[in-house]
């Protein structure tokens, strides 16, 4: 009794804080999507544009991740030094990423700064020139970060994992490209697929912080006012290959052994997101209270980390289960995993399980928006998505709305203990890694 | 209403005095400080407890000790099993972590503001019954051996960190890491551990702080109420130790399996409230505050010899500490060839100040990372601790007004004061590695 109680509370904790959230939305002429949330408790505003364009449209791979990196690298008016040097003038931050569904242009600013800082945002989007010598630049630092890459265990095991699940699909892809990938970019591509792309009707701004909107509307009008819209490229839908089970091992002169296992996941519109996110939770996504970490972490002392994942994307993400042990323990850890993917499938979650989950999950939303720059992304990839403006009331309602039977039957259905990827980067004398 | 105009306009004149403005202050009969920050914005409170202890106060042998007592804090006391406050703050959406430092440790809960008495009773029953059983720490060891693999042994820079602060300190105990070494923390008994917990967790040397929707008025009571019962400590060892001026260049060299050499260059410096702590901090920014700073300019940008580059100084220490330049060499190029780039930029500054305009962009950027940083509760707690760790907290009204004090003279001065061969420890990471 007392738990319903206090679950109750924390309910009710989380619709007050939301109901705080006014968002406004509205689609202008040229079909830019623009959400507004005015916030007035710091001389704040942070911007985030959303361009609906990724890896997953690039012709070419690291064409999606050159683009956004080279926005900020020099327009008609300002070259790449002047514009670092008026936004840190100015104390702002403006950088760009592409990420696998789309690209995001963010814009941090004091509102004294506003004004200047919202120019400078709207010369890198809609003026950029890409010239030669800083595709260059670009593509020779590129090359170098991976290389560097290269030093991280747990890269080489993800880009070997995504390399297995997806094979030619974009998300296979590391975002940045293959240093191969790179060289066969030419400044045409980066311009095309601008121009293709990075148009109003394909855009979402999010604007939070201390603005009004009368301030926003003239800001839009005054910087973004001659952005025309155009027809869109109509987006590919690629097949994913099925795979069979596969282990992969990379040898390395470590001390410990990096492994990530997993398979295909599902994609973001999927009904059943709510259901395995709860089921994630508790078999290795909820930290301390997963069951992976009960086990491998506290009770055999064998990792720092161990987690889960299921990443949802506009096409089938990825689930994955990733841990780094020494070298010697590997094989006793892969096989707690696959015993724990066994057992939430044969067994279930038990009532508590199920109801610390979901009040882990709702309870913690207010966390997830307690700064403007969260609110502002979040906003910008909840209208993608196409979550709805009232998801923020509606995600309760879905994960309270899961019951023990849907989450053993999500267990069933999307994690598979035979055909899955395997992993191990190690020094592969001493991890020895068996046939599971 | 009133409120918020007098806040704008602080912010234009005297951005600092704004910041903190209401940070109530109260001093416990047991020598307990408190500290609380109200802010409304969103229904969530953040709870931290800062004990005065971390690898500084270790001793050769046993180190390590601090950072695994923090680990064991999670694990049981006669009143509450282990993992027990993890699993009821992730129950209310809630987190809960802690980190180590070389001078303080920390715990922290991040909870629905009406929830925040769960902290109360939590830490004020770890502070006092801590079980350490003798099973449970023996597992922990190896989690935080595990951690001291992925953070250290596996990873080439950190390696390299750990390489050129043992040798920059041999007298003072920052020459070792806060993990400890490998070879201690297979040695640390149980009981070393009570008697480090015994010694330094204890009211008189723990602070905390509360910021968040929270009403001090009503909170202090009821800390009152959980923690003015607990006995202090009436004496412990206070480090005499303090580190001789450095005679002479150092070099370290580490060969290790990498991919790109690096090179992390560190001088030693005096720690905050010292007069020069203010120029050197504008100093870092000048030579690495984002593309327009120096660093990245001339390396990165201009001569393409680096694929990165940092310059940080770190004033916010115990005793006199260090200030680090580091570069990853871009993919091709020479490590010597960036060493000399590296010292032509200080060497520049040497020769003649920086501009107005660069001092400018310098303080611009600090104080907007701070009015930034404010948005975050957990942050506004943070640089409390930061300060009261150093003596008082309202030493970060000194430290903001001496950052505006500081003139490009200030920044010449020090640079030619502190980065001198005699006072720089070099380290050289040679990568070991002819794959393929």
């Amino acid at each position: 009794m007392k738990r319903v109680l206090l679950f109750i509370l924390a309910f009710l904790v989380f619709c007050s804080s939301v109901s705080a959230l006014e968002i406004n939305r509205e689609v202008l002429p040229n079909g830019l999507v623009v959400l507004h949330v005015e916030r007035h408790n710091l001389p704040l505003v942070m911007v985030t544009l959303l361009v609906k364009a990724g890896s997953l449209d690039e012709p070419k791979e690291g064409l999606a991740y050159l683009t956004a990196s080279l926005l900020t690298e020099g327009t008609k008016n300002r070259s790449s030094t002047m514009i670092s040097e008026e936004i840190e003038f100015i104390g702002a931050n403006l950088g760009a990423s592409a990420r696998r569904d789309y690209t995001t242009l963010s814009l941090s600013v004091l509102k004294k700064n506003l004004g200047k800082g919202f120019e400078i945002f709207s010369d890198v989007l809609l003026n950029p020139t890409f010239l030669e010598e800083e595709i260059e630049r670009k593509k020779e630092l590129t090359k170098s970060s991976l290389r560097q890459d290269e030093e991280s265990p747990l890269f080489l095991a993800q880009r070997a994992f995504r390399k297995e699940v997806y094979g030619e699909h974009p998300y296979g892809r590391i975002l940045r490209g293959s240093a191969e990938a790179i060289n066969a970019i030419k400044r045409d591509d980066i311009v095309e697929f601008y121009s293709d792309y990075f148009l109003p009707n394909n855009s979402i701004l999010s604007v939070v912080g201390d603005i009004t909107p009368q301030e926003l509307d003239a800001l839009i009008k005054e910087y973004l006012g001659g952005w025309q819209k155009k027809p869109v490229p109509s987006r590919r839908s690629l097949p994913v290959r099925r795979v069979s089970k596969k282990v992969v091992k990379i040898d390395r002169e470590l001390t410990q052994a990096s492994i990530v296992l997993g398979h295909l996941g599902i994609r973001r519109d999927n009904p059943d997101y709510y259901a395995l996110s709860v089921m994630n939770y508790i078999l290795g996504g909820g930290g301390f209270s997963s069951r992976l970490m009960a086990s491998i972490r506290d009770r055999m002392g064998l990792a720092y980390d161990v987690h889960s994942f299921f990443s949802s994307n506009k096409e089938p993400g990825v689930f994955q289960v990733m841990v780094q042990t020494k070298n010697e323990s590997a094989n006793t850890v892969i096989k707690e995993i696959i015993r724990q993917i066994k057992k939430i499938r044969q067994e279930g979650v038990t009532d508590k399980e199920l109801e610390d989950a979901k009040a882990y999950l709702t309870g913690s939303f207010p966390r997830r928006l307690d700064t403007m720059r969260r609110i502002a992304d979040f906003l910008a990839v909840v209208e993608f998505y196409g979550l709805g403006l009232d998801y923020i009331d509606k995600y309760p309602e879905y994960i309270n709305a899961v019951t023990r039977e849907d989450v053993l039957r999500v267990a069933r259905e999307y994690l598979d203990p035979e055909n899955y990827v395997l992993v191990v980067v190690a020094k592969q004398s001493e991890a020895k890694v068996e046939a599971q | 209403m009133l409120r918020f105009t007098l806040l704008i306009i602080s912010v234009f004149l005297l951005f600092p005095s704004f910041l903190f403005a209401d940070v109530k202050e109260y001093t416990l009969k047991n020598g307990l400080k408190v500290l609380m920050v109200e802010d409304h914005k969103s229904p969530l409170a953040v709870f931290q407890i800062w004990y005065r202890v971390g690898s500084r106060d270790e001793v050769a042998g046993r180190t390590g000790m601090s950072h695994l007592l923090e680990h064991m804090m999670f694990k049981g006391t006669s009143k509450y099993g282990s993992k027990v406050l993890s699993k009821t703050v992730q129950r209310y959406g809630g987190v809960d972590n802690a980190f180590t430092t070389k001078d303080y440790t920390t715990y922290y809960q991040i909870l629905p503001s009406d929830k925040i008495e769960l902290s109360l009773d939590f830490e004020s029953d770890r502070m006092q019954n801590l079980l350490l059983d003798e099973k449970e720490t023996l597992s922990e060891r190896s989690v935080v051996m595990e951690e001291r693999r992925l953070r250290y042994e596996d990873d080439p820079q950190n390696s390299l960190y750990e390489e050129v602060l043992a040798a920059a300190f041999k007298v003072h105990p920052y020459h070792w890491p806060v993990i400890g070494w490998m070879s201690d923390l297979a040695n640390i008994q149980r009981d070393d551990l009570y008697n480090h917990y015994r010694t330094y967790y204890s009211p008189d040397n723990a602070v905390i702080i509360v910021s968040g929707d929270i009403n001090p008025e009503e909170l202090i009571k009821k800390i009152k109420a959980f923690f003015e019962d607990i006995k202090p400590v009436s004496s412990r060892r206070s480090l005499v130790t303090s580190e001789p001026p450095q005679r002479g260049e150092r070099r370290v060299y580490l060969k290790k399996e990498a991919e790109l050499p690096y090179i992390l260059v560190a001088y030693h410096t005096p720690s905050f409230p010292d007069d020069d702590s203010y120029a050197l901090e504008v100093l870092a920014m000048v030579l690495s505050g984002g593309k327009s700073g120096r660093f990245y300019k001339s390396l990165v940008y201009e001569k393409k010899l680096a694929l990165g580059v940092f310059a940080e100084y770190s004033g916010l220490h115990k005793d006199p500490y260090l200030f680090f330049l580091g570069a990853t060499a871009a993919q091709g190029k020479d490590i010597t060839e960036v060493e000399k780039a590296l010292y032509a930029e200080v060497e520049n500054i040497k020769k003649q100040p920086p501009s107005e305009f660069e001092i400018k962009k310098a303080k611009n950027q600090i104080e907007a990372s701070f009015i930034m940083g404010q948005d975050s509760i957990f942050y506004q707690a943070e640089v409390l601790g930061w300060f009261e760790m150093l003596g008082d907290w309202r030493l970060k009204d000194k430290y903001l007004e001496g950052i505006r004090q500081v003139t490009p003279e200030d920044v010449q001065k020090v640079a030619k004061k502190y980065f001198t061969e005699e006072n720089r420890t070099v380290g050289i990471l040679i990568p070991l590695k002819e794959k393929e």
